[in-house]
């Protein structure tokens, strides 16, 4: 890793520099985060002390990988980051193409695409639960009206799909604005040289702009993803709290209960581990990509 | 454009418009739903026109709150929210503009290791290790204070990143230059670095005032004192609040002053939020 040219000789003035930092990281990253590796793999004791805590090896591991309900809880993550992040990149991809067409008022719409991005994840979430509620939401008055009767208290599909829409309407303006830099990032001669050959609208789309653009879509596809998977725990908590019968417990939720509600450390610890290493894989795929992304 | 195509550009219009609309209308609603009495939410449909109530519901939201549900008034959560916001992007922005100073401007051993120990902050959102947090953050009895709220979050690899890059583009010879002149490195911090980053420092800002503003689970956790609750947690303690419906009048007027500061911030700093987002996580 480099560093200037020429630099600074002081012995101990980077160190306090980086103090502060590394400190904080230390003390609420680093240390907590060996606590979770050291927990899961021991079985708690008692609350009263009488039993200590015993090494258990990799046991929280095996019986969570054997609890139908992890495995119930991997499937909805599953289901919920696929739809979310197809939901809100495909809509996002469709509004960028069309503002990168407009010149005098691509920034009117710029301004009202955005601002989602503000709204926390758990507002977003009461916002379509009232729109979505059974007895005065409007979207289910419509439903009705052709015969479909909405209600996400039982119906898993119903709860997935209110979650899913919640989620993907705050990411949509980050998709957006992600999508519209790449467009606007191609060259136009490009554009006009298939133009001129004949190529139709639609052709020039597919064959020249989508894969100018898919190095920003995989990017967006690696960020969306951990934004489902990590940052939509308001969503789930201020609306359908996991339910009903488990089906919109995603593994973040899932870790928080284990270990506020249940009071299951080990196995919260365990699943925290398994949360790190998804995590871990991740950001190693995102920057591989932003490596190879250079000469772009 | 390559060929102007009337019904095209009407097409792309329309769609636009239909989708502002459908990204805009939660929002809307919200805003309606909070202008009307109470007994609107009892049947029927929701309304889409607005209501005679605005005043009062804000007012009473604002000073009165909810007192048997458990929420206080929200103009002490609003001001609590501002709070942890404002420790948050400011801890944030200064810890991390140091240390990309010691890594960028100085050799010294250790550098790599501490560069990986920042990094490792990245990748461990405090969802996914929340369970020791709240213990480490409890036995350093940290639990409601702003302390509490604001510090364990202000660890930030992403600003650290984005102005070590940045720093990397600046002239060598304007060091080299400050150094002729006997200027020492904190001096040089000071005097050239600091005024040269105030673009990104501010694009960083709207990003890292939106996030800390946001923060649900964590204040969630460490907050049982309504002294401390911030404003987007305690909406999930009007919805659920008690077995009935929620009084949707107050929990939308609630939502909506939620909303405005971090809105407001986005679109008046509008450019400055779109380089910070675009650049910071590239």
């Amino acid at each position: 890793m480099q560093t200037k040219r020429t630099t600074f000789s002081n012995w101990w003035l980077p160190y306090a520099l980086l103090a502060p930092q590394v400190i904080i990281t230390l003390i609420f990253f680093v240390w907590p985060a060996s606590q979770a590796l050291l927990q899961s793999v021991y079985r708690q004791g008692d609350a009263f002390g009488i039993r200590p805590p015993t090494f258990v090896g990799l046991r929280n591991f095996e019986i969570l990988l054997s609890d139908p309900l992890y495995l119930n809880s991997l499937k909805v993550t599953f289901i919920f980051s696929v739809g979310t992040t197809l939901l809100s990149m495909s809509v996002a991809l469709l509004f960028a193409v069309m503002v990168n067409r407009m010149i005098r008022s691509r920034d009117s719409y710029t301004t009202f695409l955005v601002w989602p991005y503000a709204i926390a994840p758990a507002i977003a979430g009461v916002l379509w639960w009232f729109i979505f509620n059974p007895n005065i939401g409007i979207l289910p008055y419509v439903l009705q009206g052709i015969g479909y009767d909405w209600n996400h208290r039982s119906s898993s599909t119903d709860a997935m799909i209110l979650i899913i829409v919640a989620a993907a309407w705050k990411q949509i303006s980050y998709n957006f604005l992600f999508f519209l830099a790449g467009l606007q990032s191609i060259p136009h001669s490009l554009i006009e040289a298939a133009a001129i050959d004949g190529a139709s609208r639609f052709k020039r789309f597919w064959n020249i702009v989508f894969p100018l653009l898919s190095p920003i879509t995989f990017f967006l596809m690696v960020v969306n993803i951990v934004y489902a998977m990590f940052d939509t725990f308001g969503v789930i908590h201020a609306t359908t709290e996991g339910g009903p019968a488990q089906a919109t417990n995603i593994l973040v939720y899932k870790v928080f209960r284990d270990g506020f509600v249940n009071l299951n450390i080990g196995s919260s610890a365990a699943q925290s581990v398994i949360l790190m290493g998804i995590v871990i894989v991740l950001t190693v795929v995102q920057f591989r990509y932003i490596e190879r992304r250079v000469n772009y | 454009m390559v060929e102007n195509n009337r019904w095209g550009n009407f097409f792309a219009h329309l769609v636009l418009i239909l989708g502002v609309a459908v990204v805009v209308f939660p929002v809307y609603v919200a805003v309606i739903a909070s202008t009307h009495p109470s007994g609107t939410f009892l049947r029927g449909v929701m309304p889409l026109l607005p209501g005679p109530n605005a005043l009062e519901n804000y007012r009473t939201v604002i000073f009165e709150g909810r007192s048997r549900a458990g929420t206080p008034p929200i103009g002490g959560m609003l001001w609590n929210s501002f709070i942890m916001a404002m420790a948050i992007t400011l801890g944030k922005l200064s810890i991390s503009i140091l240390s990309a100073f010691a890594i960028v401007y100085f050799r010294f051993p250790g550098r790599i290791f501490f560069f990986w120990v920042i990094f490792l902050t990245l990748m461990l959102p405090v969802e996914v290790r929340i369970v020791p947090t709240f213990e480490v953050v409890a036995n350093l009895g940290m639990l409601n204070s702003f302390a509490g709220l604001s510090i364990p979050l202000i660890a930030s690899a992403t600003a650290t990143f984005l102005f070590r890059q940045f720093f990397m583009t600046v002239p060598e010879e304007l060091m080299e230059a400050a150094r002729v002149d006997g200027a020492g490195p904190m001096k040089f911090f000071k005097d050239i670095l600091l005024p040269l980053s105030i673009t990104n420092i501010a694009a960083l800002f709207v990003i890292m005032f939106i996030y800390g503003w946001n923060q649900y689970l964590w204040p969630l956790l460490i907050t049982t004192d309504q002294e401390y609750y911030t404003i987007v947690m305690g909406i999930q303690r009007m919805v659920t609040g008690g077995d009935s419906e929620p009084l949707w009048h107050l929990v939308m007027a609630t939502v909506t002053l939620a909303a405005l500061p971090p809105i407001l911030v986005i679109l008046f700093m509008q450019r400055l939020f779109v380089k910070g987002l675009t650049e910071t996580e590239k």
